[in-house]
Order: C-alpha cells, then structure tokens, then sequence
C-alpha cells in the first residue's frame, strides 16, 4: 500500500503484529509442556460453563478447558502453515530461480504454464482432491496447503530474479566465469530473499486461514487433535445457548492472521529503502 | 486482437486438458471398485460385474478417461454411483444455487469496497481513510466461516430477521430466493470487499499521482472531474483482475459457506459424494470449479487487452 505513516506509527503496527503472533508462538510452545487443564481429560460435571475465573475462556461440550484446547490447537495451526509455506519456498524458489536463468527457453515456458494450471485449482479443490483419494489428516492439509503455495514462490522468485538478471554486477559474475547455478544461488537469491520473507509471512497468515477452512469442514486435523478450524466446526450446533466456544478460538484465529499480516507490512516497508527515507 | 484471444483460447483450452488428466488420475487411483461398493458386501460377482458394465467401468482406462471428457464435451458427467442418475441435471440443479451466490457475493462486495476505496484513497490521512485501512485489516484476517457462524447468531438466532439456513428454492419467489442467500453472500462478500477496498485504494493513489492527472488538473478541471473522468477508469485494471480472480474464490469459498447455511448448491454436492465415495461426482465438480476458474481468467485477460492494446502484444 502506498500510505506512509511516521515511522513511529509504522513500527507500531509492526510491533503490534509481530506481539500477537509471538503470543501465539509462545502458546504453542509452552502447551507442549503446560496447560492449565488436561484436554485430553473429559469433564462432563463442568460441561459447557462460562468463562470464569478457573475457567478463563469457559468449557465446552465434553467439559474440556476451551482455553487449554487454543494453546494445543495454536500447534497446529501454526505448524501446519509453517510447513506448507516451507514446501512452497523449497520447490517454488528454486524453480522460479531457474526459469528466470533461462528466460523463454523451453524449461521457462513448461514451468509457467505448470504454474498457469496449479492456479486453476483453487487450495479447497486441491484438498478435496487428495482427501477424495488419501483422506482426511493434517498431513494432507500441508500437502493441498504446499501445493499452492509452490506457484506463488516461483512466480514471485522468477518476476524478481528477472530483473536482476539486467543488472550490471551480474554481467560482472558472469563475466568472471560463475556459472548460471551458481550466479541464482550466490547472487540472485540473496537478493530476492527480502521479497520473500515478506511474501513468506502473507502465505503464513493464509495457510493458517486454510488449515482452520479445512479443518472446520473436517478435511484436515482429525480427532483427538485438537485444531481452531475444528473448535468452530463443533461449536457450530451450540452456538445460540454456548456462544464463547465459538468466539474465542475464531478470535485467535483472526489476531494471529491480523498479526501476521501487520508485521509482514511493516517487515515490507523496511525492506523498501524508498519508504524508509521517505519516512525520514 | 483476434489472433490475441486465439492464442489465450488455445492456452485455455490445453490448461483444461491437463487439468482432466490432473483429475482423471487422482481419483482413478483411489483403492476399490465403485461398483462392489455401490451393491454391498454380499453382492453376487455376476451383479457386479453388470453394474461395472452399466457404470462404463470394463474398458480400458485411456477409453475411460476419453469417454468421461468426450461425455462432458457433451454436456453428459456420467451417472451417479450413489443416486444412479445422470450428474448433469444434479450439477445443473446445485448450480442455480451456487452460481447466483457467488454473483450475489461478488457484487456486495464491489458495492462495499468501490466507495470504501475511493474515500480512502481521495481523503488520504484522513479518519475515514484510517477507518477504512483499519476495518479491511480486519476483514482480511477474518475467516468467512467464522463470520458466517457469527451472523447466524446474530441475524437468524438473535434477531430473526433471516433463517438460519436451507434454501426455500426458485419457484418461492426471486425475493425469498435472494433472502435465503443474503447471509451466505455477506459471509463470502465481507473478506473479499477488504482486499477489493485496499486494492482500489493504492491503485487509485497511484493513479492520482500521474502526470495526467495534473496535467487534467492544470487544464482548469476539478479534483472531483479528474476523479470521475481520468483516474477512476485507468485505476480500475489491477481492480478487474482482483475481481475475476475473485470470482473462482467465491465459487471455492462457497464449498464451505453452503455447508454451514444447509443450501443444495455445489459445495454440499461434493462433500456428500465425499462421504459417500461417489466419485464421478467429485470428479465432475472439481472440473467445473476448475473450468470456471480457467474461463474467468480467460475472459479477464481478453478484456484486459481490449482496455489497453499493449498487453495484446505479449
């Protein structure tokens, strides 16, 4: 976007993102070690009480401490969008680093038009395609999530990587002997890597909105894990008498994927040296 | 210009053909046999291999795959495993449902974010510019189930103003057709009119900073005229290409949406041929969402060149 606040007020929002998903980082983490309640364990004399002060964000329908269940459930979200923007990256930049070393060849064109054809498909299609043939699991979540993620990399890294390849420091490279493997690896790619991370938080903040669309419509965590797409998905029946089981695992999702894309803006505007001297 | 939409045809067309193959191997390569799991544990070997025979499933799978996209040319997706009627009619039937919700979603969220856009990006720093930066930020990050679920509570449990879900069908009427799927669009509409809102906003800035925007201005027109008459109609091309690629997440989107409103479109079709392992159908659908996004695309990109005749060159 091209609005420019004070820099103040940008590193504000920066920080701001870069706070909510710490807190969910952190939630994930320490539930590997702690949470207030076992969710594992059913409690059915507590079912369905309000938020309280044992109970922060209340119980839901088995008795189970719904605030224990978003630390568990932060997991998966977080690790399942992780994963699948690493999949992205491991096969999208490296494919789009080669198509723009050898722009027009034949490898360029084939690349495109995969690319073209995995666009067609939109993440949900994907993911009903390979639950329709593997099932239902978090794996396949990462894998339909992945997939998608794989274009968006390649196209980003090639459009990058192809300007670069006018520059004059890469005639210098090349003038020296480097071989074009090596000029993608040494020279280009260190170059592209800001666009990256800040693309790379974008596809981050969407994979964990995928994961929890999945989930809820039961093609991606299975039982007993427990996931924030599936917490909404078994609220939905209860929601008139029971509304907190589903407002606080949606507003878990929503702050960390506000977070998420707070940070990857201001993370853009400090890679951007225009901005920052204009901010100045 | 001609030979520009031949060549995008021809793309179009190979695209399609790759997606089928795409589509044809990933569920040919699903364990079992339809036909022995349509009639049960304890059906004779002679009944199924009738049913096989029936389905289409005795000849060699290259023959398979052409009859399915030589039947879909024709407008012919096969027959059901489960319901053992033909799939066209039940996709045509979930379409008058999908198809009018998707268009319903795509133009409240043109009509939120247009205005949304343009205030910002004429009133730049100004309150209402940070009201629309802000809410969009959220809109963004908001999942459309979650929001979906919200305005049942609100609307259909609370309020009462709209059912919670189910579709009444056609023949009750345009308005009670349209009322039915008020909620559903808005649900799908809202994370959409957030991106469209921002994507008008910084095309617009841009467009308000060329050169003949002030040289519009310098010629004696006001900021309101240049607006009207110069900068909306050249900002609008990266808007067109959100808008047409909004519509195949709209339709995708909408997979989830129909399930949480109980409305027979598309996106319960293929979760119930899911559940039910009804293959030809997912297969089916899966194309169309597929052939949708293809056509889309396509149609963008041929109203892109005839806005602007450099991009017919490439």
């Amino acid at each position: 976007m091209s609005a420019r606040p004070s820099g103040v007020m940008r590193y504000r929002h920066m920080i701001t993102g870069g706070l909510l998903v710490l807190t969910a980082i952190v939630a994930a983490v320490v539930s590997f070690y702690w949470t207030p309640f076992d969710v594992t364990q059913l409690d059915i004399a507590n079912k369905l009480k309000k938020p309280s002060a044992e109970h922060w964000f209340g119980t839901d329908h088995f008795g189970r401490d719904i605030f224990s269940m978003i630390m568990v459930g932060a997991r998966t979200s977080i690790s399942v969008a992780i994963v699948a923007v690493g999949i992205g990256m491991a096969f999208g930049v490296p494919l789009g680093l080669a198509a723009a070393s050898r722009r027009d060849s034949l490898l360029d064109e084939t690349l495109m038009r995969i690319n073209d054809l995995i666009f067609a498909f939109p993440a949900l299609v994907i993911a009903i395609l390979i639950t329709a043939v593997y099932g239902a699991s978090a794996i396949n979540a990462i894998i339909a999530i992945g997939i998608f993620n794989i274009p968006v990399f390649a196209r980003l890294t090639r459009g990058a990587a192809l300007s670069l390849w006018e520059r004059d420091f890469i005639l210098a490279a090349r003038v020296a002997g480097k071989s074009k493997f090596r000029i993608s690896f040494e020279h280009i790619l260190p170059n592209v890597l800001n666009l990256l991370i800040v693309q790379g938080t974008i596809q981050f903040s969407l994979g964990i909105l995928a994961e929890a669309a999945l989930s809820f419509v039961g093609l991606g965590a299975q039982p007993p894990l427990p996931s924030w797409g599936r917490m909404l998905s078994d609220s939905q029946t209860m929601i008139s008498f029971a509304p907190h089981l589903a407002i606080f695992p949606g507003l878990a999702i929503v702050l960390t994927v506000l977070g998420l894309n707070l940070f990857g803006d201001g993370l853009r505007d400090y890679f951007d040296p225009r901005i920052r001297r204009d901010s100045r | 210009m001609l030979r520009f939409a031949l060549r995008r045809l021809l793309s179009l067309a190979l695209t399609l053909v790759a997606a089928s193959l795409i589509i044809f191997v990933a569920i040919e390569i699903v364990p079992g046999d339809p036909a022995s799991y349509m009639l049960g544990l304890n059906a004779q070997p002679e009944t199924v291999a009738a049913l096989r025979e029936e389905l289409g499933l005795n000849v060699s799978k290259p023959q398979r795959y052409f009859n399915w996209v030589g039947g879909m040319l024709r407008g012919d997706f096969g027959t059901s495993y489960t319901y053992r009627t033909e799939v066209t009619p039940m996709i045509a039937d979930r379409l008058l449902i999908s198809l009018p919700l998707a268009l319903y979603a795509l133009l409240l969220s043109t009509l939120i974010a247009f205005p949304a856009g343009v205030i910002a990006a004429t009133r730049r720093g100004s309150g209402a510019d940070l009201a629309v930066m802000g809410s969009t930020q959220i809109g963004i990050a908001l999942p459309n189930f979650w929001f979906a679920m919200l305005l049942v509570s609100l609307f259909a449990i609370k309020l009462r103003w709209f059912a919670s879900g189910g579709f009444p069908g056609w023949d009750t009427g345009l308005f009670a057709g349209l009322k039915a799927l008020t909620l559903p669009a808005i649900a799908l509409a809202l994370p959409q009119a957030s991106i469209l809102a921002r994507v008008m906003r910084s095309s617009l800035l841009d467009t308000l900073g060329e050169d003949f925007i002030r040289t519009a201005r310098a010629k004696g027109l006001t900021a309101r005229q240049a607006l009207w008459r110069h900068a909306l109609r050249n900002a609008l091309i990266p808007v067109l290409t959100i808008i047409g690629l909004q519509f195949s997440f709209l339709l995708a989107g909408a997979v989830i949406i129909e399930n949480i409103f109980y409305l027979p479109g598309l996106g319960r079709l293929i979760f119930q041929s899911l559940t039910q392992r009804d293959l030809i159908v997912v297969e089916s659908v899966v194309m169309l969402l597929v052939f949708a996004v293809v056509l889309v695309t396509f149609l963008v990109d041929v109203a892109y060149a005839i806005v602007d005749p450099r991009l017919r060159r490439k």
